[in-house]
């Protein structure tokens, strides 16, 4: 999928920012919580480290002294030990900048909210309420806006056909839109029934079986 | 009005540091906790948030149809708290309407009637009543006769029927409860443009609606979510007049 490389991105920097990890475990956490949307080989993940690193926003670290949690990865790496990543300041920066903006006057791309919303897991139940408050609003105010450049009942229905065009082209805009906002309310609906933080860094083990 | 202008005037309605606590004890739900509103004249906010989250009641509060637990509710400047029952219904009479769902138009009643209804309760004389609320009809761009009875109107007709009735009498303050809940998308969009228009004339609305879609209408969308107020998005720029339809070139 196209955006998945963007999130891919942020979606290491989101988990890095919980824990410092290697390279499958990212993989394995960067599934869990994008819910499988963006299936990632063990390749991409390390691509996108190496420039993650080159940019300053990730630094290889050592592995934590006793560290006894190492999963047999997946690829079989033998005895090697693990080349971990943690987040460096600049990547705790661009992590923020990235979950803090929100699109101008168009509805983000769909991919891109989904990641933002997903990702925002990873840092627990408070802040994907705070990160999904954030979006619904800028998206709000861009319909807002939008709202006054559009009165149905402005345009006469006497003028044919070609006269419905502009009118259907902002109603298709505003209904994405709006599938949006309702994901949004829906999104906040579901994370407002967590009783419990959603953990830090740790896949959450009860998000199947939804409709 | 911009935005300057209705700063410069007191709210229509207020409500400050509003808590609202149903039954008592450990079992006692706080449905609003201190929530702070204030609607200036004019002024279209919508509140939004998922059921539960206190947006109705706080719908309930602002027309006084109930009172806070603790906090202050005032309409037009006057605090509900301190007036005396006979005061209340007057404020809730003349100076708030209320639009709900269901229309609650009265079967038995023409259009031009059940406008009528609560002016008469208020101890408007019949003449003058219906004079009133056939202006409110005409506002809300009912066709004529009004003399035609809920059951042979559409429900886009119905609900601009409630409204009329809600305006009627020159009401500073429409309360609205999921009004579009039974309507249509394209009919729904034409009662709340309505309401747009009406504020646009100096009506202060609130509307409470779980639909984003007829929320950003509003001038100011309220986010509401465990009794609190978590957000709020205010439209970039006041209504300007309708702008020409660019229609025209694409006309034969």
């Amino acid at each position: 999928m196209h955006t998945a490389y963007v999130s891919v991105r942020q979606g290491l920097l989101a988990l890095l920012d919980q824990a410092d990890m290697y390279g499958y475990q990212l993989r394995s956490e960067f599934e869990a919580y994008t819910g499988g949307a963006w299936p990632l080989n063990i390749g991409q993940v390390y691509t996108t480290l190496e420039r993650l690193e080159r940019d300053g926003l990730v630094a290889i670290t050592r592995p934590a002294e006793g560290d006894g949690e190492d999963r047999p990865a997946a690829g079989g790496s033998g005895g090697r030990e693990h080349k971990y990543y943690a987040i460096t300041r600049a990547g705790r920066d661009a992590l923020r900048d990235w979950f803090e903006a929100t699109a101008g006057d168009e509805p983000p791309p769909r991919d891109e909210l989904l990641a933002k919303v997903l990702l925002a897991l990873a840092g627990g139940r408070e802040h994907a309420l705070a990160v999904v408050t954030r979006q619904r609003t800028a998206l709000t105010a861009a319909l807002q806006a939008r709202r006054r450049g559009l009165r149905p009942t402005a345009t006469s229905p006497g003028n044919g056909v070609t006269a419905l065009a502009p009118t259907l082209v902002a109603d298709a805009l505003v209904s994405r839109a709006e599938a949006d906002l309702r994901w949004l309310d829906v999104c906040e609906a579901r994370l407002a029934q967590l009783s419990r933080p959603a953990g830090n860094g740790t896949t959450p083990s009860d998000d199947q079986g939804e409709p | 009005m911009n935005v300057k202008e209705r700063a410069m005037r007191a709210p229509t309605i207020e409500l400050r540091d509003v808590v609202k606590v149903y039954g008592s004890g450990p079992a006692g739900v706080r449905a609003l906790d201190r929530v702070s509103l204030a609607v200036a004249p004019g002024e279209f906010v919508a509140i939004s948030g998922p059921s539960a989250s206190g947006k109705s009641t706080l719908l309930h509060l602002a027309g006084g149809l109930d009172g806070p637990t603790s906090g202050t509710v005032t309409v037009g400047g006057e605090d509900l708290a301190h007036l005396r029952p006979a005061e209340l219904a007057r404020v809730r009479r003349r100076q708030v309407g209320y639009v709900f769902q269901r229309y609650n138009l009265v079967a038995s009643l023409t259009a031009v009637e059940n406008v009528m209804l609560p002016l008469e309760f208020g101890g408007m004389p019949t003449r003058q009543a219906r004079g009133a609320a056939v202006a409110a009809i005409e506002r809300v761009g009912i066709s004529r006769p009004f003399d035609r009875f809920p059951d042979d109107l559409s429900g886009g007709e119905r609900q601009r029927v409630a409204i009329a009735r809600a305006i009627a009498g020159d009401r500073d303050a429409i309360l609205a409860d999921e009004p579009t809940g039974a309507l249509d998308t394209i009919t729904g969009d034409l009662v709340i443009e309505l309401l747009a228009e009406l504020a646009a004339a100096g009506t202060s609305i609130v509307l409470v609606t779980h639909e984003p879609r007829f929320a950003t209408w509003a001038d100011r969308v309220v986010f509401m979510r465990d009794g609190r107020i978590v957000d709020e998005s205010v439209a970039a720029a006041p209504p300007s007049p309708p702008a020409e339809p660019p229609v025209e070139v694409l006309s034969p």
